[in-house]
């Protein structure tokens, strides 16, 4: 295209220079600057006890020692708190899509009288403040006799996250080719089937962006954790830090060691799904 | 079905019939699949919602019933020193997070609108804090705030030695070494967001303007920003309903500390819960956050119903 432009209209071309150095000028350092504290606190994780009371948490590694993920694994129970993370974020995204593909597809594909209505209030129960669900939540786990599980934890994942994954996949599926569908029912599909076989096969890319921004969502999350948790063997990875961060407040490397180590599994389905990852931030403010 | 209906024709039995007839049309599963997951919402948000309002009327510590007061919880909130310290506190966060966060997204945003060398990489690297939960955010900001931590390091290094300070123990300054932090992580996802927004702008405008001698900052504010109202809508919302909840970054740097400096309401209507055991009282700051919530909620599901219609 640009190549194709002046030869038809060669005035345009003149005062646009092709590209100005100051962009990065200014970016270099400004990038640096904001991947500095993750510079830092890996600066920070890979050095010992010693070298930092001996030269200050400021300075610069000198040699790399690995005691910091040591006692953050041998001592904090990270390992633990992972494996609870990766189950919680597991059934977590794997039931709340399956449960929204449902609803979404029900509210998009049939004449369901005030589907718009019921669509909008799904919606707005995900963007209510957390805050006026806590108290009555953890009264009802408690009640239902599973406070303190994981259960309750993956169950009000789901529950405060289906309005807003209906909402997206609702909105994909309606765009759907109609055709599709007429020549499935032709051919003597049920609902069901055509859903199974149909729907969800095509909502594919709208499925992986919803997953990669659940995933870091559910994983990530703390309040929901500390409201219906209370065993530190059941925590995930989030609320074990700030416990670990408690018995270690004076351990620097072991304070960075943990936060990194939670930070690496959602950095990996960063890097891997970074379209996706984008995509799904954009669903939901879309023009 | 589109045809005009011939004038006046029995309408009303005949829509009802309809009605029936698209109830009837709809499969039995496909009520299933809808109403699982509708009360599976309605059980775990509706229903705990409804809840803390009417619990927002009690004094409860969550063993012995709920005592009922009326409206004393929110008379006895006016008279907290410490609530309405949240409460200011909660205002300089949206209009600073919100302010600092959407300033430099969308100055992000417009330098690195047009692809380039290096342009991705930058990109990246303005997003990846997004990746990092709250609560680890606010870790690693803890160490970079450390008494002999690399802020007060650098100002060492740079000769600046006397702005070095004890960042998060300070009362005046610990609001705003957390704000930094969450607007670290906040600039990747606005930035995001009116990337998205430039894309879809109608480039033939700018450049009808720039033939006509229009300054780039003219360009700016008179044609692109126009074209940005929908972005700008949905961003002003969100963010407004992302400070009343955040909770994870104060809780991981400071728990509302030092002296309740720090405290949200958000923070302080959990340790009221939580810490302290007054679910009454919680509950009622809870109300309150979702009055101040709930203006902003609508506006975005506004915008949603708008665009479900187009």
């Amino acid at each position: 295209m640009a190549a194709a432009t002046p030869t038809t209209r060669p005035m345009m071309r003149k005062p646009k220079p092709a590209r100005s150095p100051w962009l990065h000028v200014g970016m270099i350092p400004l990038t640096l600057l904001w991947l500095s504290p993750i510079v830092f606190v890996v600066f920070v994780a890979i050095r010992s006890f010693d070298d930092i009371a001996s030269r200050g948490l400021g300075a610069l590694p000198m040699s790399i020692s690995w005691e910091g993920f040591e006692t953050a694994f041998a001592g904090g129970g990270l390992m633990r708190a992972l494996g609870n993370s990766i189950v919680v974020t597991g059934f977590g995204v794997v039931l709340s899509l399956a449960l929204s593909s449902c609803a979404a597809y029900a509210l998009s594909r049939f004449a369901i009288p005030g589907r718009r209505a019921i669509l909008l209030t799904m919606l707005a129960g995900n963007l209510l403040p957390p805050q006026i669900l806590l108290v009555p939540v953890s009264a009802i786990t408690e009640a239902a006799g599973i406070y303190d599980t994981l259960t309750a934890l993956i169950v009000v994942q789901v529950g405060f996250g289906i309005g807003f994954y209906t909402f997206v996949l609702h909105g994909f599926m309606r765009g759907l080719p109609t055709e599709v569908f007429e020549a499935a029912r032709i051919d003597g599909a049920g609902a069901g089937r055509i859903f199974w076989q149909i729907v969800l096969p095509l909502s594919r890319p709208s499925l992986a962006a919803l997953a990669a921004l659940a995933t870091t969502w559910i994983f990530n999350d703390l309040i929901w954790a500390m409201t219906v948790l209370r065993t530190e063997a059941k925590f995930p990875i989030t609320a074990a830090l700030l416990n670990l961060m408690g018995g270690y407040s004076s351990s620097w490397n072991v304070i960075a060691a943990g936060s990194l180590v939670a930070a690496i599994p959602t950095a990996i389905v960063f890097f891997a799904f970074q379209k996706q990852f984008v995509s799904g931030l954009l669903v939901g403010s879309n023009k | 079905m589109t045809t005009p209906a011939p004038a006046a024709a029995p309408a009303r039995p005949r829509r009802a019939g309809q009605a029936v007839r698209a109830l009837r049309r709809v499969p039995l599963l496909v009520w299933v699949f809808l109403l699982i997951p509708l009360v599976v919402e309605l059980f775990w948000v509706f229903w705990p919602a409804a809840n803390s309002f009417s619990l927002s009327l009690t004094r409860w510590d969550g063993i012995t019933p709920a005592e009922p007061v009326g409206l004393g919880n929110f008379s006895a909130l006016w008279d907290d020193p410490i609530f309405t310290r949240a409460l200011t506190n909660n205002v300089i966060w949206a209009v600073g997070f919100g302010g600092l966060s959407v300033v430099g997204g969308l100055a992000l945003a417009v330098a690195l609108n047009k692809p380039g060398p290096l342009v991705g990489l930058y990109r990246s690297a303005i997003y990846l804090p997004m990746v990092v939960s709250l609560a680890v955010t606010g870790l690693f900001w803890r160490v970079m705030y450390a008494p002999e931590g690399p802020i007060n390091a650098g100002l060492d290094l740079v000769g600046l030695d006397s702005l070095k300070n004890q960042w998060l123990a300070d009362p005046d300054l610990a609001l705003y070494a957390v704000l930094i932090a969450a607007v670290w992580r906040q600039c990747g996802y606005i930035m995001v967001l009116y990337l998205a927004g430039l894309k879809s702008c109608d480039i033939s405008l700018e450049e009808a303007a720039a033939v006509d001698g229009a300054s780039a900052w003219q360009r700016f504010w008179k044609i692109v920003m126009p074209q940005l109202k929908g972005v700008n809508m949905v961003v002003f919302a969100v963010t407004v309903i992302d400070s009343l909840r955040t909770f994870d970054i104060v809780w991981a740097m400071t728990r509302g500390g030092p002296y309740n400096t720090t405290q949200l309401l958000s923070t302080y209507m959990f340790q009221q819960a939580f810490t302290l055991g007054n679910l009454g009282y919680a509950s009622a700051i809870a109300v309150v956050i979702f009055a101040l919530a709930i203006g902003f909620i609508i506006t975005y599901l506004a915008r949603q119903a708008r665009a479900e219609e187009d």
